[in-house]
């Protein structure tokens, strides 16, 4: 190497050792709860780290991309299942692995998840999962507690931000120390509340290696027979272990009502009820018992406070210890200082608080619409001009189900519709035409098996796979049809006809979404098709990648015949003016907002919606 | 027991609320950012998913020696930010009813959800309540344009900026701090009409407390006078059976989509309830086999 070289050679590992100082710094800062699960994972030395995004816990994939390559690899996988089924592989391989998903993510995740919770681990392996209390985003408030005490795998449950660095960390530690995965549950208010956290350094780990153990690692019969009884005795060890105050925090207080708290509903204890015996839980499941029957006889009455499903307190009552909880606290929705405090007055603990008449205001309704110039809304207005009977399916097309587009008459769950189609036509009676509507990431999470299903069973139904390249209702994530990965690199990326194709479809069409006339018409002749037909609008999000705001069109108010057309789109942009003709109102575009997409003068009768300029 | 006794001193709540894409998220940084210089626990709670997409968005900041729940309580918020005015009105409960300041920007998005009704003389659903009664109801705060002061600026997206310089007088932090932290989150290029945003807001304050009260209520705007309500109208739809060829047009093109082909192939109204009677399908009909009626008719212009 000649001196130069050498330099340059140093020159870059200095800025890398300047880099990675920076990274490995002790500072405090504020941080989502999604952040802090991100850093406390790369701090713990994880190595592989996969997701399929879902709110709310899609940042933390985001954050993770953030980190050198070097130290983690981390990928969007194509759903849970295949994200869940990657970190095992990491784990096998003997490194820290992550994934990361909604609640109901792991409902798709759940079948390999109920075979490692067999097998175990090599690698520490964490499983994250960002509960829905309250449904912000979601189709379900399901409580991913019930499903870690079914797998029998330990959950801990992080009440702020700087818990859910720390419980991560600890959670690596728990899945290597009693080989077993473990669940971290976050919640929405936690994934999304920034807090001070306090960092640390990574701790690098030497690979384990692949541990070459055929009856740990293939779990057929025999060995899943000799794997139930380990996964009994290590419930058993780790209540145990969390007997321990740093896992299970006793806070000495006033003993006339002693709190079982855990997760977020900590905070609003603390918030409401400062001065009462608390018990604070780090993993609800599985329980210290010998800790928590010293806490509830130390105090005169027990209250389990704690979001969504009873999980401690059936866990208590079938313990024999008398605890209340569901009584007065709601199954249903989120917790807050509110509800923890009428819950608190209904118990007779606190006094009735003052009310204070509501203010009498109307604010406007405003309900979550599709953007100005959604691609996905001429789908829509074609799928209703054909009279169709719609399988809809999970993203911001679901959106299409309500006023005023109304074109939707199912959803379920990522990639049902299409399954959800071909039961319609097997049924036998419906007279409309079946067509099932889903998007590029979501036919890509669930949907082609359902293709397959459809063509080998020979259903006469028609697909339209809602192309925007992009996870849109996520926020904007990278999938395998836009030939991007998580750290934005060039990839391979899925052609959807050459796909849909190779599945047996016959009938096949690719149109832009911003052309009216050819999704009308290519959605007619596809419902012709005897057979399954598929359609593919194609037309980037407006939002994601990159935001698009092209020239406004403008409404000429003296051909506006107020027929209201145009807002049958359901676009933000457009309204309604001040000027009236005969009792209706003319509308109006929002020049600002408007991005040109066209849409609303192609379907304008009489023709008035022209480009602003000009 | 006495749930609000606590031995240290209870947060400060600031609840900032918008609608998507206004920048509730940026604010409610500024705030959370400042509020760490004078070393306080500070927790910010929003709720993504839907905001991108035309819904409310809001933003908890709390911020003292000690911070636990990280939303605040209804009725427990000391200062409710709202840039837009409807989303104001939804949030006003959460404002303290002793002291608490109500800062609005009047200006009004209207969701399509307000034009859902588009009968004949349908008007809009968005919040009838103007500022002056809202203000004098409330009793403290301040309602002002800030979009407009921002426009004067040369830059309709400093308003947020301006209303920073609003809340920065309804809180006691050193306004120097105010004034680097903005200047650390602007765009390098917004710099200068961003600080000239943040001292508008301050001025306009500084200007309002200067009026008596109820000189300033008066120069709010008022509630708009009700439209003159229209007299009745009946719509009579006709279709010629032996004219309709079945082309579908109509059917197609209804706004309401209330018009179906029956078994005859003659297009029909299904919905007469649903009909506004907008003439689409009239003037469309390729063989003059509709005819829809608004009786009494249009006066004839001139």
């Amino acid at each position: 190497m000649d001196a130069e070289a050498q330099i340059r050679e140093s020159g870059a590992s200095h800025d890398e050792a300047a880099a990675r100082r920076e990274l490995n710094a002790v500072t405090t800062r504020p941080m989502i709860g999604n952040e802090a699960i991100a850093r406390g994972a790369w701090e713990a030395g994880v190595r592989v780290a996969a997701a399929y995004p879902g709110t709310p816990s899609t940042e933390i994939m985001e954050f993770l991309g953030e980190f050198p390559d070097s130290d983690v690899k981390a990928q969007w996988s194509t759903n849970e299942k295949v994200a869940m089924d990657v970190a095992i592989g990491g784990s096998f391989a003997g490194v820290r692995a992550l994934t990361a998903m909604k609640h109901v993510g792991l409902n798709v995740a759940s079948d390999p998840l109920m075979s490692q919770t067999y097998i175990g681990v090599n690698g520490g392996l964490v499983i994250v999962v960002c509960d829905d209390p309250g449904i912000h985003s979601s189709q379900n408030e399901q409580d991913t507690r019930l499903f870690a005490r079914f797998a029998q795998v330990p959950v801990l449950e992080p009440s702020d931000a700087q818990e859910a660095l720390d419980y991560t960390r600890w959670a690596f530690e728990i899945s290597e120390q009693f080989d077993t995965p473990v669940i971290v549950r976050s919640t929405t208010r936690l994934s999304h509340t920034r807090s001070p956290v306090t960092t640390g350094p990574r701790v690098e780990r030497e690979p384990l290696g692949f541990n070459d153990d055929p009856v740990k690692n293939v779990i057929i019969p025999a060995h899943a027979r000799l794997a139930h009884p380990r996964v009994l005795e290590r419930e058993a060890k780790l209540a145990a272990y969390f007997d321990d105050p740093d896992f299970t925090r006793w806070e000495e207080g006033d003993t006339t009502v002693g709190v079982i708290t855990v997760s977020t509903a900590y905070a609003y204890v603390k918030e409401v009820l400062p001065e009462a015996a608390t018990l604070k839980l780090a993993a609800s499941y599985p329980l210290p018992m010998e800790r928590i029957r010293a806490f509830c006889q130390s105090v005169e009455r027990v209250l389990v406070i704690e979001e969504l499903e009873p999980v401690v307190e059936t866990a208590l009552h079938a313990a024999g210890i008398a605890a209340e909880g569901k009584a007065w606290f709601s199954r249903v929705g989120e917790f807050s200082p509110e509800v923890v405090r009428d819950g608190l007055t209904r118990a007779g603990i606190l006094e009735v608080g003052v009310a204070h008449e509501p203010w009498a205001v109307t604010p406007t309704m405003r309900p979550p619409v599709l953007c100005s110039g959604c691609p996905h809304t001429t789908a829509y207005m074609a799928v209703r001009a054909v009279d169709g009977r719609v399988a809809g399916d999970i993203g911001c097309y679901t959106l299409a189900a309500v006023d005023p587009l109304k074109a939707i008459d199912t959803c379920v769950s990522m990639g049902s519709s299409i399954g959800n189609a071909v039961g319609l036509y097997k049924a036998g009676h419906e007279t409309r035409p079946i067509i099932a509507t889903i998007g590029d990431s979501t036919f890509l999470h669930g949907g082609i098996p359902a293709l397959i299903d459809a063509v080998y069973n020979e259903a006469d139904i028609t697909v339209m796979i809602l192309d925007n390249h992009i996870v849109a209702m996520t926020g904007g994530q990278d999938h395998p049809g836009t030939g991007k990965t998580l750290r934005g690199e060039e990839t391979h990326r899925i052609d959807f006809e050459e796909m849909v194709r190779a599945c047996g479809v016959r009938w096949v069409r690719t149109v832009d979404a911003y052309d009216v006339a050819s999704v009308y018409q290519s959605l007619r002749e596809a419902i012709e098709h005897r057979g399954v037909s598929v359609v593919v609008t194609n037309r980037p999000c407006v939002l994601d990648p990159v935001k698009i705001k092209g020239a406004p069109m403008r409404v000429r108010a003296d051909g506006c015949t107020a027929c209201q057309s145009c807002m049958n789109l359901g676009c933000p942009s457009i309204g309604w003016s001040d000027e009236m003709l005969d009792g209706f109102h003319k509308v109006t575009i929002d020049e600002s907002t408007c991005i040109g997409c066209t849409l609303c003068a192609q379907i304008c009768p009489s023709d008035c919606i022209r480009p602003a300029a000009g | 027991m006495d749930g609000s006794s606590q031995k240290t001193p209870a947060p400060r709540n600031v609840l900032i609320v918008g609608v998507g894409g206004q920048g509730v998220i940026l604010v409610s940084k500024v705030l959370a950012l400042i509020c760490q210089r004078q070393g306080l626990e500070v927790k910010q709670s929003e709720v993504h998913g839907m905001a991108k997409r035309g819904g409310g968005v809001f933003s908890h900041v709390r911020f003292g020696p000690k911070v636990w729940s990280p939303t605040i309580p209804q009725g427990e918020a000391d200062v409710l930010l709202a840039m837009e005015w409807s989303e104001g009105l939804r949030w006003l409960n959460h404002l303290r009813r002793d002291g608490g300041t109500f800062i609005a920007d009047t200006r009004r998005i209207v969701p399509p959800f307000a034009f859902r009704s588009r009968k004949y003389g349908s008007r809009s659903s968005y919040s009838p309540e103007a500022p002056r009664e809202v203000m004098e109801m409330v009793g403290s705060g301040y309602a002002l344009d800030a979009s407009r002061i921002a426009t004067d600026l040369g830059e309709a997206r400093a308003a947020n900026t301006v209303l920073l310089g609003v809340l920065s007088m309804a809180l006691d932090f050193p306004v120097e701090d105010w004034r680097e932290v903005i200047a650390g989150t602007v765009p390098a290029k917004a710099l200068e009409v961003n600080r000239l945003a943040f001292e508008a807001g301050r001025d306009w304050v500084e200007a309002m407390r200067a009026i008596p009260l109820a000189e300033r209520l008066r120069d709010l705007p008022g509630r708009a006078a009700e439209a003159e309500s229209l007299p009745p109208k009946e719509i009579r739809f006709a279709i010629t059976a032996e004219w309709c060829k079945g082309c579908d047009i109509c059917v197609k093109m209804c706004p309401e989509r209330c018009l179906r082909l029956n078994d005859q192939l003659v297009a029909e109204l299904t919905d007469p309830a649903a009909c506004t009677g907008c003439r689409i399908c009239e003037w469309l009909c390729p063989d003059f086999a509709i005819r829809v009626q608004r009786v009494p008719a249009l006066e004839p212009v001139g």
